[in-house]
């Protein structure tokens, strides 16, 4: 367990001894830091996103990225977040107001609650559902009504355009990251993200199943990434056609959720792919009797770490993708989905029972 | 039986939450605003199944509901003409055939409430139903003992399969007439 349980275990009891008599505060109060800590984390992940992306998407471009704000330009985020919490939010007529203002906490809300449920390291996890992975599924699937209300309340045809683009997207898409998850629920036969993790001590499921396994994690990461709405599926923000797609009339920290929970869905995608495909926390392990000696040295790297080496390197591949490719069109889009992945993810998921009745 | 406990503050929330979305579900006259507020009262609810340790339940109302249908919902409205104005009040038979049909619905609610018997001794009441493990969730809808459930599984299959191919037809005459 980490140095985490000692700390929430001091909190338990200091608050359980300053008031005996109202148990149900004591909860209340637990409940409400976790939140807290859990959004703490979430914003804290968003600015190292963001610059970890301007200096990736820079060096891509042969630039320097910023460099200014501190040594290499490190506090530049920080910057900007400062900056973004003084801006002034535009009130604009003729929209709807009640929705133009929800929309932005549906889509933080959805891919906070999907946040909540990854397992950060060993005993690192927020709740360890039994049925984790649907969960997951379900949670991250409520993103798309707060894009859908955006683009519609904004009253402007490129944000509903934006937003039709991106609900198209995010339906079909999720498809094929779906089955390719349920693919490798078949190889665990557990849904839940805790005994997930704990199969993987031996051997990361790719490994375990190299062929479908290895077919599910990248239809997975494709799916994934098109999910996020970031190039080359960015169609829902396509500049040069629509502006800024669905998040066109927001400003100053509305627009900030937006921009929030898309850096973040970038994270969790990762994260996922993590737990699922490449062993969450679990150190790399080479199951052989000679490879106790590099196993033990293995284990001296923390779990968290573990886990975030290998979100960031996902993350690192989704950046290089964004930044590689154009834009596709949006038949080539729905083709892709429809015609190839979904029909490829589907002969992968009997592949994998086969492969499973077999070994 | 304690009033003050957190799960009972967390139901009372969830329940205030329900009924007032589910309030402005049926009085709000623009259609949007409606569907949002049928989100919330699904997402509550799915908040409750979870306070029952329902977690496979909870899931499903989630992406089924409120990931799903709702979606489809605002779609559909989103292809709606003259979305932004106000919807008409009905007038007449409809109303009249409404307010029978909204009062029945209250009847029966009523009537199945009261004659459920709730259990009033407190250990019960506190009682968490245990967490349903997801294989036996699997086994009952896949088997084919009794108490199984792959008949009506394979049935609402079917349907869902007829319904496919019947949106397929009806979308393709649409091309048609168009040409």
């Amino acid at each position: 367990m980490l140095e985490l349980d000692k700390l929430v275990n001091l909190i338990h009891e200091g608050l359980t001894s300053a008031m005996p008599e109202m148990a149900w505060l004591v909860s209340l109060i637990e409940y409400v830091l976790i939140g807290v800590a859990f959004l703490a984390v979430y914003c804290v992940l968003a600015l190292v996103l963001i610059y970890v992306e301007r200096k990736v998407c820079a060096f891509f471009q042969c630039r320097i990225g910023p460099n200014r704000v501190g040594p290499f330009g490190i506090f530049q985020s920080i910057a900007d977040m400062v900056k973004i919490l003084l801006k002034e939010i535009i009130a604009i007529s003729k929209t709807d107001n009640v929705l133009f203002k929800l929309a932005p906490f549906i889509v933080l809300a959805g891919s906070l609650c999907t946040f909540g449920a990854l397992p950060f390291g060993k005993g690192l996890q927020g709740i360890d559902f039994n049925v984790g992975v649907f969960y997951l599924l379900a949670v991250s699937s409520l993103g798309v009504v707060g894009i859908l209300l955006a683009g519609w309340a904004s009253n402007n045809k490129y944000t509903l355009i934006g937003a039709m683009r991106s609900g198209a997207q995010l339906v079909s898409y999720e498809l094929s990251a779906g089955i390719s998850i349920l693919t490798m629920v078949i190889l665990a036969g557990s849904m839940q993200l805790s005994t997930i993790v704990e199969k993987q001590a031996d051997a990361w499921f790719i490994f375990q199943a190299p062929l479908p396994a290895f077919i599910a994690f990248v239809i997975y990461l494709i799916a994934g990434h098109a999910e996020t709405n970031r190039g080359p599926f960015d169609l829902p923000e396509a500049e040069s056609e629509l502006t800024a797609g669905y998040h066109t009339e927001y400003s100053g920290i509305q627009f900030g959720f937006f921009y929030l929970a898309e850096y973040l869905n970038m994270f969790i995608i990762a994260g996922i792919a993590t737990t699922i495909f490449l062993g969450g926390w679990q150190p790399f392990h080479i199951n052989a009797e000679w490879a106790s000696g590099f196993n033990s040295i293995m284990d001296y790297i923390p779990s968290w770490l573990w886990f975030f080496a290998k979100v960031f390197a996902l993350v690192f591949l989704s950046l290089w993708v964004r930044w590689s490719f154009p834009r596709l069109r949006i038949d080539q889009l729905l083709k892709l989905e429809w015609k190839i992945l979904m029909p490829i993810s589907l002969v992968n998921m009997l592949i994998m029972a086969v492969w499973v009745l077999i070994f | 039986m304690e009033l003050l406990t957190a799960s009972n503050i967390i139901f009372f929330i969830l329940a205030a939450a329900i009924i007032l979305f589910g309030i402005l579900t049926v009085t709000s006259k623009k259609v949007l605003r409606a569907a949002t507020s049928l989100f919330f009262v699904l997402f509550c609810i799915a908040g409750l199944y979870l306070q029952m340790n329902y977690q496979f339940l909870a899931a499903v109302q989630l992406s089924v509901y409120a990931g799903g249908i709702v979606v489809l919902f605002v779609f559909a409205i989103l292809l709606i003409k003259n979305l932004g104005e106000e919807t008409e009040q009905l007038c007449g038979a409809k109303r009249a055939l409404g307010i029978i049909t909204a009062l029945t619905g209250l009847v029966i609610s009523l009537i199945t409430i009261y004659k459920y018997g709730f259990h009033t001794d407190s250990d019960r009441c506190n009682d968490i139903a245990a967490i349903i493990d997801m294989n036996e969730i699997g086994q009952t809808l896949m088997g084919t003992e009794k108490f199984q459930y792959i008949l009506p599984f394979e049935a609402a299959s079917v349907l869902l399969l007829a319904c496919i191919v019947g949106s397929i037809v009806i979308a393709q005459n649409h091309k048609e007439e168009k040409k």
